[in-house]
């Protein structure tokens, strides 16, 4: 994965609160196949709607998302990450986020920088004002610098140290495998396995095709 | 003895694969449920990395969030993608599949307990968050994203933060004509829609002790929207019954080692939790969801409420933007509400005993005209099971549709859509915005509120039936 040390770039505010992924992208586009391209999806109910923020050209090239309480709860679809980082996002700040998308988020470098309603509410107004704001998001010293001011906010220790060497998490953990398979050798016998054809393919119910 | 721990340690501490200073834990995962929706993108990780599945037979692959509930449907040529995607990629790696037609094909979260996949003190993920259900049993179940799905089909692992502990105490005795869908929307109203955050609920309390299984997984699947990672509930001889003699569960003496082992899955006294929240079940009524997430319930008997009265100006905000979304004037009494469809179904109210609640007030009695009532078992098994029952009769002679197993209009990623404005009534689990179609109107209720209400045509409990 590509590194995340620091990022600089415009924000934009989205004034809701309890943002769940399936505003963030709705269903009907959970059913391609593939990781990128979801920006049309992109709060696709809210976008049809008159003079959404992200449609004004002032934002166009806003790279950092301002939103309020509880970000990114309900659904685990990965794909309102994508959805988010195909717009062009790197971070999304606001004040509490559902875990999977903390998760899903840092796993595909948007970082979630998590601060207190108060200071979400002053960038905000920054953001809305006549001249916009523009903030680094500092990874590596855990901070959202703004001018005249930054603010400290924590990730995941380890997702953290991921992000800033861009590793592969699955390669380092196949790099465990001798413990893994210590482990599997200590795993009671009963636990289920599931074989190919444990019940009957071809044993079809009268309904269905 | 060591010093007392809470179940959740103990399940924690068992799947530890190895403890490195300063490293997170890495957990060994005992069964990965997966479906068409989130892991397509996770195969192609793994053939682009040159990877393997570690562990074939510790997956378990559904059809479910994209199928049609209807034998004649003809699917868009999009989900027809992905559905083969799903069976060339099980065909790939050697996964077992039950796909449409099959007849143990339904929602993963409904077949994996009813082959007796899901047993006590196990660790399960799926690639969707409502994977709490399984917590019913005393497993460890937690949703993940695509990400974390080829994490897992690569390495049978995944590195976690150990969760803090949330123990809610339900007290006091549950009243006949409520159940589970009431205990967890009155605990989300209580502790709002992301109250659990970083939080693995255990559900305590006698109230608890007296449900049944798939009562017990209506509570932990709805887990997730109180924002906890996970729901959990401590095994008990309710869990041996209902395990004992499915397809996977242990048998011989196995069994007497997997009883004996999971015996000692239990709080132990004196454990401390890191937080506890106290509900008095009591004096508790039919809930219903009136506004876009579902800690914004009130019993049926009330009124939608008045914004004003909420004192934090940003509930006050999500209220009246909720109340513009849904229609509503505060003030109305919920009963009043007019309902459209009514949707009997889910991975949180898709089980067998959903279905015989939901036939017992419908049974001698019609739905309303102008109403339609739409009845999707969670699995081909609940559909066979109700079927020797008879249930089937009762809800088509009632004059509602019946229908074949998947996700449905739940989330409407297939047909099974609200149409403009159109106000539900469903037993699901999320009244988001948009959620089951682009404008719809999403009302929560238990099976029971549901059948009462596709009686009635507006919001209605058994009771008020005449
Ligand atoms: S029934 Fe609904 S909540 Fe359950 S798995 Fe399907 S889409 Fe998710």
């Amino acid at each position: 994965m590509e590194p995340f040390v620091e990022h600089h770039g415009r924000a934009v505010a989205l004034r809701r609160d309890d943002v769940d992924t399936d505003q963030i992208l709705p269903a009907e586009f959970c059913k391609r196949v593939v990781k990128s391209g979801y920006e049309d999806a992109l709060f696709a109910r809210w976008r049809a709607e008159d003079g959404f923020v992200l449609e004004q050209p002032q934002y166009a090239d806003a790279t950092v998302l301002l939103a309020g309480r509880d970000f990114g709860i309900g659904s685990s679809r990965e794909h309102a990450v994508w959805a988010l980082r195909d717009w062009g996002f790197r971070a999304v700040v606001a004040t509490g986020f559902g875990d999977i998308f903390r998760r899903n988020a840092l796993n595909n470098g948007l970082v979630p920088v998590d601060l207190p309603t108060p200071v979400v509410e002053e960038l905000m107004a920054l953001a809305e004002s006549a001249e916009g704001l523009r903030v680094t998001v500092d990874l590596r010293a855990g901070l959202l610098r703004r001018p005249g001011g930054e603010h400290p906010f924590t990730v995941d220790e380890r997702a953290r140290a991921r992000l800033l060497e861009g590793q592969d998490v699955i390669a380092a953990t196949l790099l465990r495998n001798e413990d893994i398979e210590a482990y599997e050798a200590r795993r009671p016998a009963w636990l289920p396995e599931i074989p190919r054809g444990a019940f009957d393919r071809t044993e079809r119910s009268e309904v269905g095709a | 003895m060591g010093p007392a721990r809470t179940l959740a340690e103990k399940l924690w501490e068992r799947h530890v694969v190895a403890a490195r200073p300063g490293e997170p834990d890495l957990l060994y995962i005992d069964l990965h449920l997966t479906h068409e929706a989130t892991s397509p993108q996770a195969f192609d990780g793994l053939r682009l990395a040159g990877r393997a599945v570690r562990r074939p037979g510790l997956t378990l692959a559904l059809e479910d969030h994209n199928v049609a509930t209807t034998a004649d449907a003809v699917l868009d040529p999009v989900s027809l993608v992905q559905l083969e995607t799903l069976r060339r990629n099980c065909a790939d790696q050697g996964i077992e599949l039950y796909s449409v037609g099959h007849r143990r094909q339904g929602i993963v979260h409904v077949v994996g307990p009813e082959l007796g996949l899901v047993q006590p003190g196990m660790t399960i993920v799926c690639g969707d968050s409502h994977t709490a259900t399984h917590g019913a049993f005393g497993a460890l179940a937690f949703g993940i994203g695509t990400s974390d799905v080829e994490h897992v089909l690569a390495t049978q692992c995944l590195e976690i933060s150990r969760p803090r502990t949330l123990a809610v105490e339900f007290t006091g005795q549950l009243p006949p004509e409520v159940g589970a869908k009431e205990l967890i929307l009155a605990l989300i109203a209580r502790i709002g829609a992301n109250g659990a955050q970083g939080h693995l609920i255990e559900y305590r309390g006698e109230a608890v002790r007296g449900l049944s299984m798939e009562a017990r997984m209506t509570l932990c699947n709805m887990s997730i929207e109180a924002g906890a990672r996970a729901g959990i509930v401590a095994p008990d001889e309710t869990t041996l019954e209902y395990l004992r003699g499915r397809p996977h569960a242990p048998t011989g003496a196995d069994w007497d080692t997997a009883v004996a082992d999971w015996s000692t899955l239990a709080t132990d006294p004196g454990a401390v939790f890191d937080r506890t929240v106290v509900l008095d079940v009591d004096g508790l009524t039919p809930l219903v969801t009136w506004g876009t997430n579902p800690a914004q319930t009130v019993p049926l008997a009330a009124t939608v409420p008045d914004p004003q009265t909420f004192a934090d100006p940003l509930e006050l905000a999500a209220a009246e933007r909720a109340l513009s979304y849904m229609g509503l004037r505060p003030g109305t009494p919920m009963r009043d509400l007019a309902i459209d469809v009514v949707f009997l179904g889910s991975c949180t109210n898709g089980r067998i005993e959903d279905l015989r609640s939901a036939a017992g007030v419908l049974r001698g009695r019609t739905v309303a005209a102008g109403t339609r009532l739409l009845v999707v078992p969670g699995s081909m098994q609940v559909r066979a099971e109700a079927e020797a029952e008879g249930l089937h009769e009762v809800f088509l002679d009632a004059g509602a549709e019946w229908r074949l197993p998947g996700c449905s209009m739940c989330l409407g990623m297939n047909t099974d859509r609200l149409e403009g404005v159109e106000r539900c009534a469903s037993t699901s689990n999320r009244n988001f915005e948009g959620r089951q179609g682009a404008r719809a109107r999403t009302h929560l209720v238990s099976p029971a509120v549901a059948a009462a209400t596709a009686v009635a045509g507006r919001l209605a409990a058994p009771a008020d039936l005449a």
